[in-house]
């Protein structure tokens, strides 16, 4: 067992011993481990030019990893907040999603941008985006965003090695959760591979970091009920392959999709779309999706709770998708 | 195969003292033709979407280029034609990338304002302003990790100063100590706005200070002393000794872009500055010094035309890249992942 965060600090130290090549910076990782104590130990195991401590700039920390990784290292850079990222944005999208393509394939990228996202401790609508969505219009950048902290280490590690670059997203709410530790001899999975968490024939419920824990705990109360239900983690929506979710949906026939994002930016649109398009006989009534609000997060607990996919919201609206009659 | 090197024919018979200036005169020339050539083919259709051209600033990459190794790293902006051409992108592969064909040094992908070429180190050129000078210090910090002595050259213009992106790079290079050198080509004019009405100061290396860097002024239209002051701030950058930030006063000799005919700059400052062209200036150097005359000149111009004219009738002759392949080159590692069949 490992939580969370062990899991990504194990991640990223197994990566830097492998490859000299693999460098992070970003603020108060080096001296002070991290604000949230991901990167503690690894600059007094791997020294100072490989483990640095960074002014608050993060366009130009950005930057620097794409112009590092275009030199041929392998950047890992902390964003403290996923919020932060809209600092970076030029760098983001003009230049790590673009740069590769506009060389005409001259430059390899591989770096991670590794941010804390997700809402739920209160940390108000400036430190609690969930942000999955945020790069969706701009190919190039990778993104992944992991649920347990067995995922959380193999992700990393997939993240690290990946020749492109990641958007790495770390949700703040679980960096505490313990979970099983993936076995020495465990492969690093493919990008873009969901995984089902729970098995039924009922219900096919898709959720991605922050969701699936929710959905798993709606999915143990519909179980109560008599509903069995398939719950997808997504793990990431660049790459993403929905042949797993398509393979559900052709037991279940009933689509719903939790997002912590609020319903007009979303990544649910894009899952409901696609398989609408794509799979459409597999369905047998209409997909359900479940939101964050359309809102910024709110900072009072009651209100913050109202803001995030609710079990109780999940329970109703996959009772009603069992009761509804198919197409 | 052109068989005339225009960085050497001329050479063999002048003072060693002008033999450095010669080199530098012929790099300025051959800018100078192409970026001439390209405001020519951009009219003719062969060029598309827009140029940004530099002529009448030519002596700040020719003079910085100079001491610069294939192994050293360059970012540039939409107006890096001339920077592209002196760190060494070969002429056949810039034309055709201006053309969009295949065999463009970017596929046809990037265009006039993103080259890439990485057997010469130009990382990329960037059309956000601003936009390469992070790229160029992580570059730098790449080469400082890496405990190797290659270091990285910024260019951007006065413009850039003023975006955020500018002060980040600067200050996070000064504290981390890292082999960059920010040239600044102050032209006087942020695309169509006087620099003076965007910014108190009259000096745009007096900023540096701000930084705790090291910041020097130089004429960018003397090519000599454009390499003098490139020597030492590579040299103090390869020494270990951190970043400089050099500012060149120079001066475009046409409009921000190909549709800008250039009306907001008054008659006297343009004519002030047509005449001192730096490759004029050069020249007349060259000349009193002996070391040049106007056959060596004629001979210098015809051998480009006709390199410009080779590569000219082989990107027109090259393929365009296949719609069908619109989508290649996104990642390096694509995954089918990003397809769904369906199979009923």
């Amino acid at each position: 067992m490992l939580s969370y965060r062990e899991a990504l600090r194990e991640a990223l130290a197994e990566e830097m011993r492998d490859d000299p090549t693999v460098i992070v910076f970003g603020e108060d990782i080096a001296l002070a481990g991290g604000i949230f104590k991901v990167t503690e130990g690894l600059r007094s195991e791997f020294g100072a030019d490989r483990v640095r401590d960074s002014p608050i700039s993060e366009n130009a920390l950005v930057g620097a990893a794409v112009g590092a990784a275009a030199a041929g290292l392998k950047p890992v850079v902390e964003i403290m907040f996923a919020d932060f990222l809209a600092n970076a944005f030029d760098q983001l999208v003009n230049h790590a999603a673009k740069l590769r393509y506009m060389s005409g394939g001259q430059l390899q990228l591989s770096l991670v941008v590794r941010c804390a996202h997700g809402g739920g401790i209160g940390f108000a609508a400036q430190h609690s985006q969930a942000a999955t969505s945020w790069l969706l219009p701009f190919p190039g950048v990778k993104i992944v965003a992991p649920a347990t902290p067995g995922d959380a280490k193999l992700l990393l590690k997939a993240a690290v090695r990946d020749p492109d670059p990641v958007l790495f997203l770390e949700h703040k709410a679980l960096y505490g959760m313990r979970g099983p530790a993936p076995d020495a001899d465990e492969p690093v999975p493919m990008l873009g591979t969901p995984v089902v968490r729970r098995v039924g024939s009922d219900l096919t419920l898709v959720a991605l970091a922050g969701t699936v824990g929710t959905a798993l705990t709606a999915g143990e109360q519909l179980a109560v009920d008599g509903i069995e239900c398939d719950v997808v983690d997504l793990r990431g929506l660049v790459p993403l392959d929905l042949h797993v979710v398509v393979d559900s949906l052709r037991r279940t026939g009933k689509l719903l999709v939790i997002e912590e994002e609020p319903a007009q930016g979303g990544w649910a649109n894009l899952i409901v779309s696609r398989i609408a398009q794509q799979a459409w006989p597999a369905l047998r009534s209409a997909p359900r999706v479940i939101s964050g609000s359309v809102s910024p997060i709110p900072y009072s607990p009651p209100l913050e709770q109202a803001y995030l996919p609710q079990v109780q919201t999940i329970v109703s609206a996959g009772r009603e998708l069992a009761g509804a009659g198919a197409r | 195969m052109n068989n005339s090197n225009p960085n050497t024919d001329a050479s063999a018979n002048v003072p060693a003292s002008s033999g450095e200036l010669v080199h530098l005169y012929r790099t300025m020339v051959k800018i100078r033709r192409c970026e001439e050539a390209i405001a020519r083919l951009f009219n003719d259709g062969l060029v598309y979407g827009t140029v940004h051209l530099s002529i009448g600033q030519e002596a700040v990459p020719a003079g910085f280029c100079a001491e610069l190794r294939a192994s050293d790293y360059l970012t540039t902006t939409y107006r890096g034609h001339g920077w592209a051409l002196a760190k060494g992108v070969s002429l056949d592969g810039f034309i055709a990338e201006l053309f969009g064909r295949e065999t463009g040094i970017c596929r046809g992908r990037g265009g006039s304002m993103h080259l890439c070429d990485m057997r010469v180190g130009l990382i990329g050129a960037s059309g956000i302003v601003g936009g390469g000078l992070p790229l160029a210090v992580g570059s730098a910090l790449a080469a400082q990790v890496r405990g190797v002595d290659a270091v990285a050259v910024a260019d951007f213009g006065d413009g850039a100063t003023n975006i955020g992106t500018f002060h980040e790079s600067v200050n996070l290079a000064a504290a981390w100590r890292l082999p960059v050198i920010f040239v600044c080509e102050n032209n006087l004019y942020g695309e169509f706005t006087p620099a003076r009405d965007t910014c108190l100061l009259a000096n745009l290396a007096d900023r540096a200070a701000a930084y705790g860097i090291y910041g020097e002024v130089v004429d960018g239209n003397d090519v000599e002393a454009v390499r003098a002051v490139a020597a030492e701030a590579i040299g103090r950058a390869r020494a270990g000794e951190g970043p400089s930030l050099i500012e060149a006063k120079t001066y475009r000799h046409r409009g921000h872009s190909r549709n800008d005919p250039g009306r907001y700059r008054p008659q006297e400052e343009v004519e002030a500055w047509l005449a001192r062209d730096p490759i004029t200036l050069a020249r007349e150097k060259l000349t009193r010094a002996g070391a040049w005359s106007d056959e060596a000149d004629l001979e210098l111009n015809q051998s480009i035309e006709s390199e410009i004219a080779r590569a000219v009738e082989a990107a027109q002759a090259a393929p365009f890249p296949l719609p069908a392949d619109v989508a290649e080159y996104v990642y390096r590692e694509p995954s089918e992942a990003g397809s769904l069949v369906y199979n009923s």
